[in-house]
């Protein structure tokens, strides 16, 4: 593990970063956290890395000599104990903010998580709130192999008693931070990997909506697209591509993956009739089949097609860059499921309207 | 391959005598070919089939009454049938599930009343395997389960064959009957909104996979109208027809092998004549007008038009012309009526699932009175586009067709608004009730002699009104003004006309 | 053309309008186009009839006469000659 994400430091460390106006998804998250450590003096940040190196993907770059090893801490390689550390820290009075390098390696923090940080408040009768942010990076397409390139914010999604949250634009990604932080409960923040080197104009006074509440991205009358995380801009490029071949595609972007916020996602389906849910972890099991659930529970009578999922392929993830590429949602693959759903843009109540009699699907 | 089956050719349709077929066994047909007659409550009607191919068989010999959806014949396209979603293959697939659960009834029971054996030779996949029918019965013998099951299932007893002892209906019998009724695909959404439209969903053509029907196709369903339920009632697909045989008497000359004819015997009445063609169409139009004014909240503009300038240009125009050429003032103002439409699209277009459709292109639908009462509206496609004296031609080609019950089923359907003329009848306004789920409705008066202010002076002048009347749901009144505004400039100009 | 003549070309071109239309019930003044029924597409379909059958021109301005058996069966007689 440690071989691994040192080797893996070079490249991420040698980012350029933007100018004055432009920013990064990096340096978004970074702002963040200089913000909320600046507004409280019981928030620190500790991890494996994230002082002296600047952290994995150099989200904490240049904090450890802004505030100090106190507030900036490096830990020992084990998940387990630093995030347990964190549980203790965020029941004493603290509000801290820790690290995790991959989502995979989070496994060996899941007993604290899962039976520590969720339960506490319900076991202590209310007693003991466990105020703590666990940010993690998650999500492939970055050869980094079976081992650092998985989607499991699902399985977290799973957990009662803890929040879940996949910033997807830069915005959120500087905003997430502060409201997380006011949480009284933990709350996970997954950062897709391939997100960090996004860069864009971060508009300092975009109202932020709050974190209960999924976003549509794009308006659209046709079909809804249902994604959060890493998959958003893939999902933006084929709304793009599907508009071009005359479907209006409507993007919802989650945000929030536990609650996931239904009334969104079931007023776009309620305009558009079909949906299609964009998801890089695997298909079974998955916030996929968590949404597309929902969508026949409560938007059955809308529906004018069956839900469509687009997943990874059920494999561990690839090292192979064309073999990684293949197992990963795509726009194209998306496009494909989109168009399935949409069907023929005309009907065979028309007759002679179609466009082509002998063949009648669109392709 | 195929299948033609009864269309419905007008609002609350269930039914139709095939009057008689234009084509035989082996004719070669292209889609829009008239093939059959079908005579409705209102008219007889020339029917179009929708595939190119050959005849391959008549299912159904003229002057038998069957539900709408029936098969009629079978045209082979030399396609096999594939899961794609073609148009064709909606009923593909039905014919294909009938079959197999057919060939299944057939094998389990015994050689039928008149003792046909049942085929030796592997019978085709599309053929049309009879179920046979116990001859008609008084009182069927059946238990309380039995008939709280059929009660269930919406099916008729009547129509069952029972297997049991005595020719009792039994459990399996009724099952067994609801097996041969085809399962339509339909969306969830689809069907809500067939609901609301009040479509027969059973009737409806689908697009989507395997022939699911669609949001799309039930709105094409309303819009073109032929489908449309009185609201509510339950849908006619609970209680299909049960295919029966017909006696061996009945096979017709046109077909060249008497093939057992899936038609309902205790709905083959003697068509409507006379009074009784009178009172199915009257029931007909209160059932869609009574809809309109149900649903449609009505509002009614209306202005007077100075029609000198046109009538003069008429008579001009009509005087250097053979008589056959000759122009009625219908022309211009239908054509005035068309163009208005195309530049006020608000107006020219269909109501359907809470929100305006445009037309696609504007099809007048023309109301022509028939004597002896009722009316038909058949549809100028294109009205927009026509010059006058091609307009002027397929106005008279379709009021004679109207009244001589020869017009198409194409040329019933498809209206995106629809002109009332009074022009006649010596009443000087008319205001109209929408036709659903078009949104509005043109009326004329008769033309007459009015006094009126010329250039400061009284002058009197050839006058008609015209009005409007929409749909307050799809637009306002600004928007009807300017619609009545633009037809009173247009008809200022009939040579731009 | 005698007048029993052109009164025959008259009545041919309203049957073919109106297949049942009943001759005893009118009378050489009555105004037709109210007895039969007929609108304006009628009387149109109807001056075509019987232009074509008289081998004569019918224009506008001959409609007021075209309005009873009488006026009719004159005006065409005096026209195919």
């Amino acid at each position: 593990m440690t071989a691994e994400g040192s080797a893996k430091h070079e490249t991420e460390h040698s980012t350029e970063y933007g100018t004055e106006h432009k920013t990064t998804y990096r340096e978004a998250l970074r702002e963040a956290l200089r913000d909320a450590l600046r507004a409280d003096d019981r928030v620190f940040l500790m991890g494996e890395d994230v002082g002296r190196y600047g952290g994995c993907f150099g989200v904490s770059l240049g904090l450890l000599e802004e505030f100090g090893p106190e507030r900036i801490r490096d830990t020992p390689l084990s998940e387990s104990a630093f995030v347990g550390a964190g549980i203790g820290a965020a029941l004493a009075g603290m509000r801290p903010i820790v690290e995790i390098m991959t989502v995979n390696f989070s496994l060996l923090a899941l007993d604290q998580i899962l039976n520590n940080a969720a339960t506490l408040l319900h076991m202590s009768g209310g007693q003991l709130p466990v105020p703590l942010v666990i940010r993690m990076t998650t999500g492939a397409g970055r050869q980094l192999a079976a081992q650092h390139s998985h989607s499991l914010e699902g399985w977290y999604a799973h957990i009662p008693g803890i929040r879940v949250l996949a910033p997807a634009t830069i915005e959120d990604a500087r905003h997430m931070l502060a409201a997380a932080l006011a949480d009284p409960d933990p709350v996970l923040i997954f950062e897709h990997g391939a997100l960090y080197n996004a860069s864009g104009e971060l508009h300092p006074d975009a109202r932020i909506p709050d974190l209960d509440r999924a976003v549509v991205r794009r308006a659209g009358t046709d079909i809804t697209l249902i994604t959060y995380g890493g998959s958003l801009p893939k999902t933006l490029a084929a709304a793009e591509e599907l508009a071009v071949a005359g479907v209006s595609a409507e993007v919802v972007d989650l945000r929030t993956l536990r609650p996931l916020d239904d009334t969104t996602v079931m007023e776009s389906v309620a305009r558009t009739h079909r949906a299609v849910v964009v998801d890089e972890a695997w298909r079974s099991g998955s916030l996929a089949a968590e949404v597309s659930a929902r969508i026949t529970e409560q938007a059955f009578y809308d529906l004018d097609a069956p839900v469509e999922r687009v997943c990874s392929a059920e494999v561990p993830i690839p090292y192979a860059r064309q073999l990684e590429e293949a197992a990963l949602p795509g726009t194209a693959g998306i496009v494909a499921a989109a168009r399935r759903v949409a069907g023929p843009t005309w009907s065979a109540a028309d007759g002679g309207r179609s466009p082509s009699d002998g063949d009648g699907r669109v392709s | 391959m195929a299948e033609f089956t009864m269309p419905s050719l007008g609002a609350d349709m269930d039914e139709g005598l095939l009057q008689e077929w234009l084509v035989a066994v082996g004719d070669q047909v292209h889609k829009g070919d008239a093939i059959a007659v079908v005579e409705t409550d209102k008219a007889a009607i020339e029917v179009e089939c929708f595939e190119d191919g050959t005849v391959g068989r008549l299912l159904v010999e003229p002057g038998t009454r069957v539900p709408v959806g029936t098969s009629l014949a079978v045209i082979e396209t030399g396609v096999a049938p594939a899961p794609a979603p073609a148009p064709a293959s909606a009923p593909v697939a039905v014919a294909e599930t009938e079959t197999e659960t057919g060939t299944k009834a057939e094998v389990s029971s015994a050689p039928d009343a008149d003792g046909r054996q049942p085929p030796a030779e592997p019978a085709p996949a599309h053929r049309p395997l009879p179920v046979g029918t116990a001859p008609p019965r008084e009182a069927v013998a059946v238990g309380p389960l039995v008939r709280h099951l059929a009660e269930q299932k919406h099916l008729d007893l009547a129509g069952i064959r029972g297997t049991g002892r005595g020719g009792r209906v039994t459990r399996r019998d009724v099952e067994r009957a609801t097996a041969t009724h085809p399962r339509v695909r339909v969306t969830p959404y689809a069907r809500r909104l067939a609901g609301e439209l009040h479509v027969d969903l059973a009737q409806v053509r689908g697009s989507g996979e395997l022939g699911a029907v669609r949001a799309v196709d039930v709105r094409a369903a309303a819009r073109t109208g032929p489908t449309v339920l009185p609201a509510p009632g339950p849908p006619t697909a609970a209680a299909p027809p049960s295919p029966t045989r017909a006696p061996a008497a009945a096979a017709h000359a046109a077909v060249p092998k008497p093939e057992p004819f899936r038609t309902r015997p205790a709905t083959a009445s003697p068509a409507p004549v006379g009074e009784d063609r009178t009172a199915a169409m009257r029931k007909a139009i209160a059932a869609l007008m009574a809809r309109s004014k149900r649903e449609i909240p009505h509002y009614y503009l209306s202005t007077t038009v100075d029609l000198d300038t046109a009538l003069t240009w008429l008579h001009t125009h009509n005087n250097a012309c053979p008589v056959a050429e000759r122009l009625l003032p219908a022309a211009p103002l239908l054509k005035a009526a068309a163009l208005a439409a195309r530049q006020v699209p608000e107006l020219n277009g269909f109501w359907t699932d809470g929100h305006f459709e445009p037309g696609d292109g504007v099809h007048l639908g023309v109301a022509v009175s028939l004597r002896g009462g009722g009316l038909l509206t058949p549809v100028l496609h294109g009205a927009d586009t026509l010059g006058l004296p091609a307009l002027m031609a397929a106005l008279k080609d379709l009021a004679v067709r109207a009244r001589t019950g020869r017009l198409r089923g194409s040329e019933l359907t498809g209206a995106t608004l629809t002109v009332t003329s009074l022009v006649e009848q010596g009443v000087e306004t008319v205001f109209g009730v929408i036709h659903p789920p078009q949104v509005a409705l043109v009326g004329f008066g008769a033309v007459t002699d009015r006094p009126c202010a010329v250039n400061g002076l009284l002058g009197v002048r050839p006058m008609v009104t015209a009005t409007l009347a929409a749909d307050h749901r799809a637009s306002d009144g600004a928007v009807g003004a300017r619609y009545l505004t633009t037809l009173n400039r247009l008809l200022q100009h009939p040579e731009e006309l | 053309m005698t007048y029993e003549q052109a009164l025959d070309l008259v009545k041919t071109s309203l049957t073919r309008i109106v297949p049942d239309a009943d001759f005893t019930a009118l009378g050489p003044t009555d105004k037709f186009r109210d007895r039969l029924e007929l609108d304006s597409l009628d009387f149109l379909q109807f001056v075509e009839t019987l232009a074509e059958l008289g081998g004569c021109r019918l224009d506008e301005d001959d409609y007021p006469r075209l309005v009873t058996l009488d006026g009719s069966t004159r005006l065409v007689a005096e026209r195919a000659a």
